[in-house]
């Protein structure tokens, strides 16, 4: 469905794309991460038919989209970053003149603007103009003048940005409908939207592509975290040191970090480790030094490790955060 | 060609829909209505030659007030996105918006017909009123519009600003007509070159009554090379 083969983008100076490369096929749903300036909105507007690439090819169904751009924009329905909109048009005029734009033949176009309005839920402003709609009724628009087409591919640029979580909900359901019968690349901040709604993630980081896989692989990578409650069985006063190095002496642990507790009495620790799992020899050291455990949580490698690691954000985490004192080092 | 006029039609409701629309109509329509009436009751004359002697200079002001937002405000709004991410070719955009702009003045000058049915009326007793120049004076202003509404489309489309696209555009507007104002002190070859780009000069051929084909040709050609820059324009925004 998309084939993008070493695409690079120089605004002047800003080298915004280094080289991407990837391959998307049909019915697929794939999320661009990266951090701010990474290039996502770049990619996303060469694939859209907007912008024209530095060098490097883009294609949709084996259309390029330089050498042909109308015949590739005709397959495409985009919803471009801060969804812009003809404010002063009445929702219905806008939609239907995307249609006709769009290529739409007369008879069919009630039809399908009728299609687009009910799975968006625009039925109730269709009379309102655009500047009078919420935040969450202007995005609806926006991916309604996306699908009215029946685009085979939807390029989403961050679809969900300013809604309430309603809405949120509510939008990502209406993209994984969609991704039931197109191919949709959608970009994102929340990296649990990925989790929910997409297959596969393309991370992006400085114009280059960093990772490609699907968001529970990425999430699981070697070891996690293990966060505990400790208590004393006897009532006696915990020595925070004293049960730090218990911790650190637990086979498998790589790291102690102090962490919250649940009040008086309780001390709360989180706990690194590496590939295997330090659950049970946790629970028994306890036992051993007359402790007993309020709380085990454990958890993998997270999405947002991954992606700080791939994109470079790994020093903002810890020391700098003042709630947690860092004292894994 | 059908998605043209749907651009073209957008455009065009969209700008009667605002303000701006009936400002610079009726701006327009007070001002001709002005000069036809000094003539026609100071001069005591029922000719329009006062109105056609000076419309050349109001449409350097007026048809880049039309034009100014047509893609300025696409831009700033990021609605060009939008447009430019559909099915259409750059030239069906800049097509499209050009036909509402001369959609819009067209509505302007249909406004103004009520002043040579005065004018007409008037000459009643006696001689007849001629309409030949009337008819040819109406059909050069729609071609010297055409060429104002395209070199003004340009200046909107390289900028982001609605005012620095009026601007240029009256600066552009205002050099074809300016440019042969001082031919007699030049040396003659020199003048009728200065005097073949004046958009006026053709102008005060066709409001004789003489349609020739070089004056249509000069209006055509310079709408052609206006429309081709905007368009060219149009793919360096895409950069
Ligand atoms: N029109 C432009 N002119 C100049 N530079 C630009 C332009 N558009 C983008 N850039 C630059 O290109 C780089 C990539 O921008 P892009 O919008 O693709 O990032 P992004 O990944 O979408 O970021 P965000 O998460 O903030 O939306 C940035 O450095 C940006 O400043
Ligand atoms: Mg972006």
């Amino acid at each position: 469905m998309i084939r993008i083969e070493g695409l690079t983008k120089s605004y002047g100076a800003t080298q915004a794309l280094r080289g991407v490369s990837f391959e998307v096929h049909r019915g697929q749903v794939v999320g661009f991460l990266g951090p701010n300036g990474a290039g996502k909105s770049t990619t996303m507007k060469i694939l859209a038919g907007f912008v024209t690439p530095t060098s490097g090819t883009a294609r949709v169904n084996g259309i390029d989209v330089t050498a042909d751009p109308v015949a590739s924009r005709r397959l495409i329905g985009y919803l471009p970053e801060n969804n812009p909109l003809y404010e002063e048009m009445m929702v219905r005029d806008f939609l239907d003149f995307v249609a006709e734009v769009r290529g739409i033949p007369r008879e069919r176009r009630a039809e399908r603007i009728r299609n687009a309005v009910d799975r968006c839920g625009l039925r109730a402003v269709l009379g309102k103009d655009i500047h009078q709609l919420s935040k969450g009724y202007r995005q609806r628009v926006g991916l309604a003048q996306a699908i009215v087409h029946d685009p085979d591919l939807l390029i989403l640029d961050e679809p969900t940005t300013g809604l309430d979580p309603n809405q949120i909900v509510e939008i990502r359901s209406l993209i994984k409908e969609l991704g039931r019968e197109k191919t949709v690349i959608l970009s994102t901040h929340i990296l649990s939207e990925v989790q929910s709604t997409c297959g596969r993630v393309l991370i992006i980081n400085d114009g280059r592509l960093v990772a490609d896989d699907a968001p529970e692989r990425l999430g699981k990578g070697e070891g996690g975290t293990v966060t505990v409650v400790l208590a004393s069985r006897t009532g006696a006063l915990l020595q925070a040191d004293a049960v730090r190095a218990m911790l650190e002496g637990v086979a498998g642990v790589t790291g102690v970090e102090m962490a919250e507790g649940e009040g008086a009495g309780t001390l709360g620790f989180r706990l690194r480790y590496g590939a295997e799992d330090i659950r049970r020899s946790l629970f028994e050291a306890a036992v051993r030094a007359d402790l007993c455990l309020l709380e085990v949580k454990r958890q993998h490698v997270s999405l947002e490790e991954t992606f700080r690691k791939l994109t470079g954000g790994e020093a903002s985490r810890g020391p700098q955060d003042p709630g947690t004192p860092s004292l894994a080092a | 060609m059908g998605t043209t006029l749907a651009v073209a039609r957008r455009e065009f409701r969209s700008f009667f829909n605002s303000p701006v629309a009936y400002i610079v109509i009726g701006v327009f329509l007070v001002v001709a209505g002005w000069l036809y009436f000094s003539t026609v009751f100071v001069a005591g004359e029922a000719s329009l030659r006062a109105f056609f002697g000076i419309a050349p200079v109001l449409f350097v002001v007026f048809a880049p007030a039309v034009t100014m937002r047509l893609l300025a405000e696409e831009r700033k709004s990021g609605t060009l996105e939008l447009l430019l991410s559909m099915p259409l070719r750059d030239w069906e955009v800049v097509a499209g918006k050009f036909l509402a702009a001369l959609g819009m003045v067209a509505v302007g000058l249909l406004w103004t017909l009520p002043y040579p049915l005065t004018v007409a009326g008037l000459t009643a007793e006696g001689a007849r009123f001629d309409w030949g120049p009337v008819v040819m004076g109406y059909l050069g202003l729609l071609l010297m519009a055409s060429s104002f509404l395209a070199l003004g489309l340009w200046a909107s489309a390289l900028s982001r600003n609605q005012i620095v696209g009026f601007i240029i555009g009256l600066l552009l507007c205002f050099a074809f007509y300016f440019i042969d104002k001082f031919a007699m002190v030049l040396p003659e070859s020199a003048g009728e070159l200065l005097q073949y780009l004046s958009v006026d000069y053709h102008f005060a051929n066709i409001a004789r009554g003489v349609l020739d084909t070089r004056d249509v040709l000069f209006y055509l050609s310079l709408t052609a090379v206006g429309l081709a820059l905007t368009t060219r324009t149009l793919g360096n925004v895409r950069q």
